[in-house]
């Protein structure tokens, strides 16, 4: 395989099916883009050299004229598009409902959705948007991006940038825009060249060959819009180092102060307050709407002291703590600070904080108090000293208290720490008595252990407090987001509002030939054509696509 | 231009272009691995079997022990199983006879067990402690940091480290008497 030399002189590289400058048509190389079968001459890329369609030779050349192809880049695509609506069949992993019965996925699948729920596990398309082949294809598809691009904008930009003036007649005969006029004057031709000239198209002329072009920039929009998509891809990869993107929540009951997650403890949070406010019922604007579909929060916010741990301290142990931001977060207003984020995300609402009891004497009609203690649902006391020498003992504490019957022994347990249900078991050390009295008590329960009880405990206050729960961001990827999304609007912008047309003009012994190309809108170019010989005595372009 | 010399620029590009390729192919395949190969460890844990166990430092409740803290640190030299669990697991609850019959067994024989609490608080599992008769170190980890830094998602789990401080076995879910003491007289130094 050798250079092609065309018989203007060009030398064109191999795989050239029109010649770079004048736009003859290369013999022997017709079969590429087809042309040796129409009238009318592909115009792809101009003509020019697309590499990957030429040499094969090396294992490189192959895989890269492998990922050069179109019809393969769509392919990639295509699979995307059916891998990505399949993990739209059944809920992915992350999204099993909160209140399902099963919710281990290995169960899940098979318990709500029968057999098909049971293969679609199996198959692991609960996690398909973070396995491996799914993200290899959107990987691959990155690449495909990036050599379709290089191997046709390299070739591409050469020939534009090359073209001359003077076309080869074949070339000029055989586009899809065509006149031919037997006898016109110069003083028509200057006419033409005027008004071309006055629709903002860039003239240049070489031995009375005239090429008016505009819009040339157009041809540049998919490739600036790959740009875009590769910045995008790109800044998703940078998703996946931690030190670019963490995503985690935190919960905070009201008066706690915890560290902050993914922060390596050096951040530490307090919620000072939970504010929810609703809408008013008795507003005669929300009453309505209030009736149909229930009350809905108007503001949730929290308040919030951070706190930023002094030195290195030891994971776990508890840091000198430095004030460092008191701020509130609301809905759509987080708080910000050193590239972390703060949203609100969920609220719980009214969970125990403390309770009062008080002891009296059973046979009491009047349930008159002996002495009253408050103990703290986080961090109760062991013991509770009342008047009179009286003293009651702590033997269990079930924050979150159920009657555990499956069990071999059935006994009373918590379900969690935290205290949603909170039930003791008291001892009541009466002055002078040697043995305690035993009671159970908790909301709506109070059950002696014996008959011979003489006391009783009664709740006779509690207070309650909010729980908050922040999401905790960093995010320093989104402005590559941000700037990929743009180049891509460009992109798609300068492709989409701008055509690349070009007008040939061919001098003949006493007339001329015209020819136009566009890479689209025809109908523009031939009003350009048809604005340009007004006044002349040129005749107007024929679609020859319409004639075949 | 003669013959040989065409020949030659055409190699000459050639070759700058199979170079232009090959880098190419080398960033985008080298990006690739990248993403597959994060992808992967953000399901595993971050810190693996083999890895070097990080310190912490708690509070120590067991009554028990005379011992305020507990920094993972200074049991340096010995077999140390670092268990997470809280009281209202039932399969930690099952766990604990096992872990208590097994460290008397191995206490002289440099095994040292950790037992890392989740309760929110001190009374519940001091309650815990006696109904058992724990008399191994329970740690409280409080702010829940430990929990993150192991990445200790279903309790019970359990961390086994030797006495250079490398994890040598993460275990996520009950185990059974013998599945332990095997890992145990693993460690063992």
């Amino acid at each position: 395989m050798n250079k092609i030399k065309c018989e203007c002189g060009h030398v064109n590289p191999e795989g050239t099916v029109l010649c770079e400058a004048c736009g003859k048509p290369i013999e022997g190389n017709q079969h590429i883009t087809g042309n040796h079968k129409k009238k009318l001459l592909d115009m792809r890329y101009d003509g020019s050299a697309r590499r990957s369609q030429t040499y094969n030779r090396s294992m490189i050349d192959k895989i890269w004229s492998f990922f050069s192809s179109v019809k393969v880049g769509i392919w990639l695509i295509v699979i995307t598009l059916v891998a990505s609506s399949i993990g739209t069949i059944f809920p992915q992993e992350e999204y099993i409902p909160e209140d399902a019965p099963f919710r281990d996925p290995s169960i899940f699948y098979e318990d709500r959705y029968g057999i098909f729920g049971k293969i679609y596990y199996q198959l692991g398309f609960h996690h398909l948007y973070s396995s491996w082949w799914y993200i290899l294809l959107i990987a691959l598809i990155g690449i495909s991006l990036v050599i379709c691009s290089l191997d046709r904008v390299i070739p591409l930009y050469k020939a534009l940038k090359k073209q001359s003036p003077k076309r080869h007649k074949t070339f000029v005969e055989r586009q899809r825009l065509f006149s031919e006029t037997d006898h016109v004057t110069e003083q028509d031709k200057e006419t033409l060249v005027k008004h071309l000239k006055q629709q903002r198209y860039k003239i240049s002329e070489k031995d009375g060959h005239i090429l008016a072009e505009k819009g040339r920039f157009s041809r540049w929009g998919p490739y600036v819009n790959h740009i875009g998509l590769i910045i995008i891809l790109l800044a998703a990869i940078l998703r996946f180092t931690p030190f670019m993107y963490s995503d985690a929540s935190v919960s905070i009951r009201e008066g706690e102060t915890v560290s902050i997650p993914s922060t390596d403890g050096q951040y530490y949070i307090k919620n000072k307050k939970f504010t929810l406010e609703e809408y008013d019922e008795e507003d005669e604007r929300f009453k309505a709407s209030i009736e149909k579909s229930g009350n809905v929060a108007k503001n949730f916010q929290t308040d919030v002291i951070v706190y930023k741990a002094k030195g290195e301290a030891v994971p776990g142990s508890d840091p000198e703590l430095e004030k460092y931001k008191e701020d509130k977060i609301q809905m759509n207003n987080p708080l910000k600070f050193d590239g972390i984020t703060l949203y609100q995300r969920f609220y719980d609402l009214d969970e125990f904080k403390d309770m009062s009891f008080k002891l009296y004497e059973k046979d009491d009609k009047d349930q008159e108090a002996i002495g009253t203690f408050k103990v703290n649902l986080e961090d109760p006391k062991f013991e509770y000293s009342l008047p009179d020498g009286y003293k009651v003992k702590i033997d269990d504490y079930y924050p979150d208290y159920y009657f555990d019957e499956d069990d071999q022994t059935p006994q009373p347990r918590s379900d969690s720490t935290y205290p949603k249900n909170p039930a003791f078991i008291f001892k009541v050390y009466a002055p002078g008595e040697k043995e305690p009295e035993v009671s159970f008590a908790g909301i709506g329960k109070n059950i002696a252990a014996s008959k011979d009880n003489q006391y009783k405990l009664g709740i006779v206050d509690f207070s309650t407090r909010d729980i908050s729960t922040l999401t905790v961001r960093r995010d320093y990827t989104l402005p590559y987001f941000i700037i990929g999304a743009a180049i891509f609007m460009i992109g798609v912008i300068q492709g989409m509002y701008w055509y690349h047309r070009r007008v040939w003009i061919h001098p003949t012994e006493d007339g001329l030939l015209i020819a136009g190309h566009t890479n689209k809108n025809w109908h523009g170019l031939e009003r350009d054509i048809e604005k340009a010989i007004t006044d002349t005595s040129i005749n107007m372009v024929e679609d020859q696509q319409e004639q075949e | 231009m003669d013959l040989d010399e065409r020949k030659k620029l055409k190699q000459n590009k050639k070759k700058k272009r199979l170079i232009f390729r090959i880098s190419i192919l080398l960033v985008l395949v080298l990006a690739v691995v990248f993403v597959l190969v994060s992808n992967s460890k953000k399901d595993n844990d971050t810190y693996a079997e083999g890895d070097e166990a990080p310190n912490f430092k708690l509070e120590q409740i067991n009554k028990s022990v005379d011992q305020k803290e507990l920094e993972l640190k200074d049991l340096k030299g010995k077999g140390v199983m670092v268990n997470f669990w809280a009281t209202y697991c039932k399969p930690c609850e099952k766990e604990m006879p096992y872990m208590q019959g097994l460290y008397e067994k191995y206490k002289d024989k440099g095994i040292e067990i950790v037992a890392v609490n989740l309760d929110g608080n001190e009374l519940v599992t001091n309650r815990f402690i006696d109904k058992y008769d724990l008399t191994f170190p329970v740690a409280w980890d409080k702010n829940k940091q430990v929990r993150e830094i192991y990445n200790i998602r279903p309790i019970p789990s359990s961390v086994f480290i030797d006495k250079n401080g490398k994890i040598t076995k993460r275990i996520e879910g009950q185990l059974t008497l013998d599945q332990l003491e095997d890992i145990l007289k693993s460690i063992q130094p």
